[in-house]
Order: structure tokens, then sequence, then C-alpha cells
């Protein structure tokens, strides 16, 4: 059963990946990267990771997917990549070098890293919240520091003659 | 129970196909998505490696990384949407003032 929706959620992972890339309209784009965020959190699930899979549908593809539809409307989609293209011939050797790297990564990826032996931790809200609170208090602090910069920052690039 | 390869594998085909968007594409707000789609597979594989190691702190790393990819793309959509103001156009092959 764990197999099969592994699968099943892969397929459809892989094909709304290609489809982002390789549909012209944005909009279209975004909406396949959101079933690709679905799918992520789906995997999330099966690796028994609650807290990231709520994170992921809430984060993603809710707040940070709203933010690129925005953007993509105030832009105008239609006439997103018409006319020539200029570095046509760069662009196909894009095609071998990407099969390349994944020929190199997959190398890599595929054993999987040693197994550790100790049972799968559960990966609830409580377990990571607790850690999250107790070692990675600094770093979760320097990330409130760094949303701020983010605030203050689009905030002066988004207001009119900056 | 799935093996972790598994996971890693298609962690490693999501990634390439994010590399491959970045490079192929022309339209800066696809090749955002195609960066969001890079991270993603980076996440699955924190994930799927702490599982295998029996330690939730791969969890808490994807956490950060989720915070940083909510900033970036705030920043990063606001210098889009300004530089399409300044420019009528967004085609990164346009965009070449600072190269030489």
């Amino acid at each position: 059963m764990e197999q099969v929706t592994f699968f099943v959620t892969a397929l459809i992972a892989v094909a709304s990946a290609i489809g982002l890339v390789v549909r012209r309209n944005p909009l279209h784009g975004a909406l396949f990267l959101v079933v690709n965020l679905f799918c992520v959190a789906v995997l999330y699930l099966l690796l028994r990771a609650e807290f990231l899979a709520a994170a992921q549908v809430i984060i993603y593809a809710g707040a940070i997917m709203v933010l690129f539809l925005f953007a993509i409307m105030i832009l105008i989609p239609g006439r997103a990549e018409t006319g020539r293209d200029p570095f046509r011939r760069q662009r196909l050797a894009a095609l071998p070098l990407g099969a390349a790297f994944l020929l190199l990564v997959g190398v890599l990826m595929w054993g999987g890293p040693p197994p550790g032996g100790a049972p799968p931790p559960p990966g609830g809200a409580a377990a990571v919240g607790r850690l999250l609170f107790t070692d990675y208090l600094l770093p979760f602090e320097i990330t409130a520091v760094l949303l701020l910069a983010a605030l203050v920052g689009a905030l002066v690039l988004a207001r009119r003659r900056a | 129970m799935v093996p972790v390869g598994y996971y890693t594998t298609l962690s490693a085909v999501l990634f390439t196909i994010g590399v491959v968007g970045v490079l192929v594409r022309r339209n800066p707000l696809v090749i955002f998505m195609s960066i969001e789609l890079m991270l993603n597979a980076a996440n699955l594989a924190f994930v799927a490696f702490g599982r295998e190691a029996g330690q939730l702190d791969g969890q808490v790393i994807v956490f950060f990384v989720m915070t940083v990819a909510a900033a970036e793309v705030a920043v990063g959509l606001a210098i889009i949407v300004a530089i399409f103001r300044a420019r009528q156009r967004i085609n990164v092959d346009d965009l070449n003032l600072m190269r030489w």
C-alpha cells in the first residue's frame, strides 16, 4: 500500500515538474507547481513528517504560491516568452547537460545513506517544536531577523519611485 | 516500507528538472518557480536522510529552508516587479546591464 502511494505520488510529482518547465504560460506553470508541492507534502506524510506536511501546504502551497500568482497577474503573462530567442543554441545545450547532471547526482543518491539502525522518530509538531526551541533556538531567532529584513526589503523595493 | 534510496532518487530527478528549467526558460517568474522546485527536492532529501538516520534534525532544517524560501520569494518578486516597472520587459536575456 505504501509503495503504491509512493509510486503514484512520485509519478505525479515528476509529471507536474516537467509541466512547469515545458508550458509556455507561467500561470499554468504556477498551477503545476502547486500540484508538485502537494505531492511532496504527501511524501512527507509517508516519511512520518506530519508537521512538515502541514507546513508545506500552508506556507508553500498557500502563502508562497499566492504571492507568485499575484506577481504573474501583475506582469501580464501572455507576452512573456515571445519573439526570437537570441540564445537558442545555448539553450539546446542545456538538455544534454541536464541529463549528465542527473546521471551524476543519481549515481550519488541511488544508494541513499548508510542505515542508522535507529527506529524512525515520530515527526509530530510536539517533537519538532521541542527540538526547535532547545537545540536550534539561536537559528530560530536569526530566522526572525531574516524575515524582518525580507519584509522591509520588499516594502522598500515595491515603493513607487524608491 | 519504501527504501530511502527511492526518495533520494526522486529528489535528484526533481532537482534536475529544476536545473533544466532555470537553464532553458526566459521568464524570470518561471525561473523562480524552478528554483522553488529545487529547494523542494533538497527538502525531500533532508527528510528522507533524517528518517534513515533516526533523527528529527533533518525536519528542523527543512523548516528553516522553508523560512528562507519565503523571504527569498518576497524580495525576489519585489525585484522582478520593480524591473518590470522600469523597463516594461521581463525577459532575463534583456537584462544585461550588469554583464560584461
